[in-house]
């Protein structure tokens, strides 16, 4: 599947370069923009963004394994992520994560058929005063019950 | 009580309340003052680093050179994922313009022009409520090439915000520094240090997000002022978050050198359903455990907490009840350091991964006590032997967890007798059998 950066993702590469002294720092940005256009980092897009950057793919390939945010297969439309660490874990973060595991009807880190769902158990997010929580895509649900979690699954088109 | 971060006014993240409430007159202060005048104000009014280390502000910077042969720079450390830790969130939400003002008086105090503030990936939302202020910030010439227009003077400095991507060792400073110049974020070996050989190979100053958010109100008020608050060896106000079995978890901004049993039995309310307290973490999860009979008396400062056996870390308070499963606690901090070690020094990446799971055995049973001391010395033989202090981190919650829960984790095995097994081979080889085997 050949990946090419969209118009307008372009610009905001063009942006995101000229931030920095040193165009390679733009990587982390220009992984995002392409993720969110190709719905997951595939080969070609780390070929892309490195020859953008003037970098060997296996530069940016180094950062894309590094950090967790960046997805090398594909994930649901809308990805919930689950808090299990100390604070969340304590009000309640693993019965959470098996309500949700339970209502999706997939496991960990696995999608939906129908691709509109995927799960993963993440570290604390910064939102221990307002545990348990959940966090979808970039949206945050928080003092989550087991009721609340459902209906906000539910409401998720 | 004095406030002097998250205060009662309303719409405050807005540039023009901000400014209606003498909001940039900070910095237009500062920039009449020499440079080494700022530095010495931030020394003589105490001011310490908010990031965990409780480091000197005023003497952080002064490390900085003077001469002007390379660009100089500032780093925001806002990564904020210490489990436990979740206040710089609330200054990106409710004063993102102290941290702005306090940035731009931050860079003229060490003569940088560019400022990277570092936002973990995860608060995208928050770091679109920041880059609006920015926005703002930018539009009325108090950032960038239109500032000497603006404000007078011929200081100009811009800021740019850096995403993070999951990753909670680029909270380390050389580690975030790494990942702003687009690489892996692998902590570097000290010395150099980043005020020498920082960002690009430049004199770099990182300071956390709340940190530098106080600046702007010890120039407006002076040292004087901002000395004479809480604990006069850490003074200031802090961002206490708490969290855990309380009945109202959350931020709450206090003098430092507040009671800990008045954050948890005043501001957050008091112990879910009433129950005692079996463990508190005073500092987020790295800090070492306090026992519940152990909190009374003590203060929330630096020293305080020093003396007390622990530290203040971020000020990230957990709160842990009575029925607590310590052993699962701490199951599951050894899994978060384990997951989020870099893998560079063998201490951490091995030890980090012998220490969970040998939890998991405990947890699930099937622990003896041999198991709680090799614990123990996993933890010595990680602590000071690595690049970066996430080695630390991760054995101190274990190294002082067993120390003062022992009698949880023994409850949790079962007693074991060590016999030397006496074959010229394998001389040297330790046979562990469980009691209940042998009396099988
Ligand atoms: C593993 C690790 C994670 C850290 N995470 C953070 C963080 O999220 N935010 C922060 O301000 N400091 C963090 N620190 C401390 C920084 O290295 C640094 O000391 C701090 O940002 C300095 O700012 P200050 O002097 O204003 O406290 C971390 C340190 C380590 C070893
Ligand atoms: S101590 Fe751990 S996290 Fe730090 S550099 Fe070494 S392996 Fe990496
Ligand atoms: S522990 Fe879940 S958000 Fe911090």
């Amino acid at each position: 599947m050949e990946f090419k950066f969209s118009e307008e993702n372009l610009i905001k590469a063009e942006a995101s370069i000229k931030k920095y002294p040193s165009s390679k720092a733009a990587v982390m940005e220009l992984l995002y923009i392409a993720q969110e256009q190709n719905g997951f980092i595939t080969n070609e897009v780390m070929r892309e963004t490195a020859s953008m950057l003037n970098l060997d793919t296996v530069e940016v390939l180094s950062v894309v394994t590094f950090y967790t945010m960046y997805h090398t297969k594909p994930v649901g439309k809308h990805h919930v992520q689950v808090c299990t660490n100390v604070s969340c874990m304590l009000r309640g973060g693993y019965e959470i994560l098996d309500c949700v595991v339970e209502k999706l009807g997939i496991r960990k880190n696995e999608v939906t058929p129908d691709q509109r769902f995927s799960i993963e158990e993440v570290e604390c997010m910064g939102s221990c005063g307002t545990a348990p929580m959940i966090s979808v895509n970039y949206d945050y649900y928080e003092n989550l019950t087991k009721e609340k979690v459902t209906e906000i699954l539910d409401s998720l088109e | 009580m004095e406030k002097i971060l998250l205060l009662d006014i309303p719409d405050l993240h807005q540039i023009d309340v901000y400014m209606q409430n003498g909001g940039y007159d900070a910095a237009k202060k500062a920039y009449q003052k020499t440079p080494d005048e700022v530095i010495d104000e931030v020394k003589r009014s105490g001011l310490r680093g908010r990031g965990g280390a409780a480091f000197p502000t005023g003497l952080k910077w002064s490390f900085m050179p003077k001469s002007a042969d390379k660009p100089k720079y500032l780093c925001v450390n806002g990564d904020e994922s210490e489990p436990g830790s979740f206040k710089d969130r609330q200054i990106f939400e409710y004063n993102p313009h102290a941290l702005i003002e306090g940035v731009l008086i931050a860079c003229y105090a060490i003569q940088a022009k560019s400022a990277y503030i570092y936002i973990r990936g995860e608060y995208h939302n928050w770091i679109q409520m920041l880059q609006k202020a920015l926005d703002d910030a930018y539009e009325k010439g108090f950032v960038g090439e239109k500032m000497s227009e603006a404000v007078g003077g011929n200081f100009t400095c811009n800021i740019y915000i850096h995403k993070g991507a999951g990753a909670y060792v680029c909270g380390e400073e050389s580690s975030l520094m790494n990942s702003i110049e687009g690489k892996r974020g692998y902590p570097r070996v000290k010395p150099p240090f980043p005020a020498q050989f920082g960002l690009w190979g430049c004199p770099t100053t990182i300071n956390n997000v709340e940190t530098i958010a106080n600046v702007p109100a010890i120039i407006n008020k002076g040292w004087e002022w901002f000395s004479k608050i809480g604990e006069p060896k850490h003074p200031g106000t802090l961002l206490y978050g708490i969290s855990g079995h309380v009945n109202k978890p959350g931020v709450y901004e206090a003098p430092s050198g507040t009671l800990l049993t008045d954050l948890i039995y005043n501001f957050a309310g008091g112990v879910t359903g009433n129950k005692k307290i079996k463990c508190v973490i005073p500092g987020g999860s790295s800090m070492p455990p306090l026992r519940g009979e152990q909190i009374e008396g003590i203060k929330m400062d630096a020293e305080s907490l020093r003396v007390a056996g622990s530290a203040i870390g971020t000020g990230g308070v957990i709160v842990m009840d009575e029925d607590t499963n310590l052993v699962a606690v701490l199951e599951r901090i050894a899994r978060f350091y384990h997951h989020e070690s870099c893998g560079q020094c063998t201490p951490c990446r091995e030890g980090t991964g012998w220490m969970l799971k040998t939890l998991r055995r405990i947890a699930k049973g099937e622990g003896t006590t041999s198991d709680i001391d090799m614990l123990t010395e996993v933890a010595g033989n990680i602590e000071g032997n690595t690049i970066c202090a996430l080695g630390d981190a991760a054995a101190w919650p274990v190294k002082f967890m067993l120390q003062r829960f022992r009698d949880e984790f023994e409850k949790a095995v079962k007693p074991s007798v060590t016999m030397q097994v006496n074959n010229k081979v394998h001389s040297m080889r330790e046979t562990l059998i469980p009691l209940a085997e042998i009396t099988k």
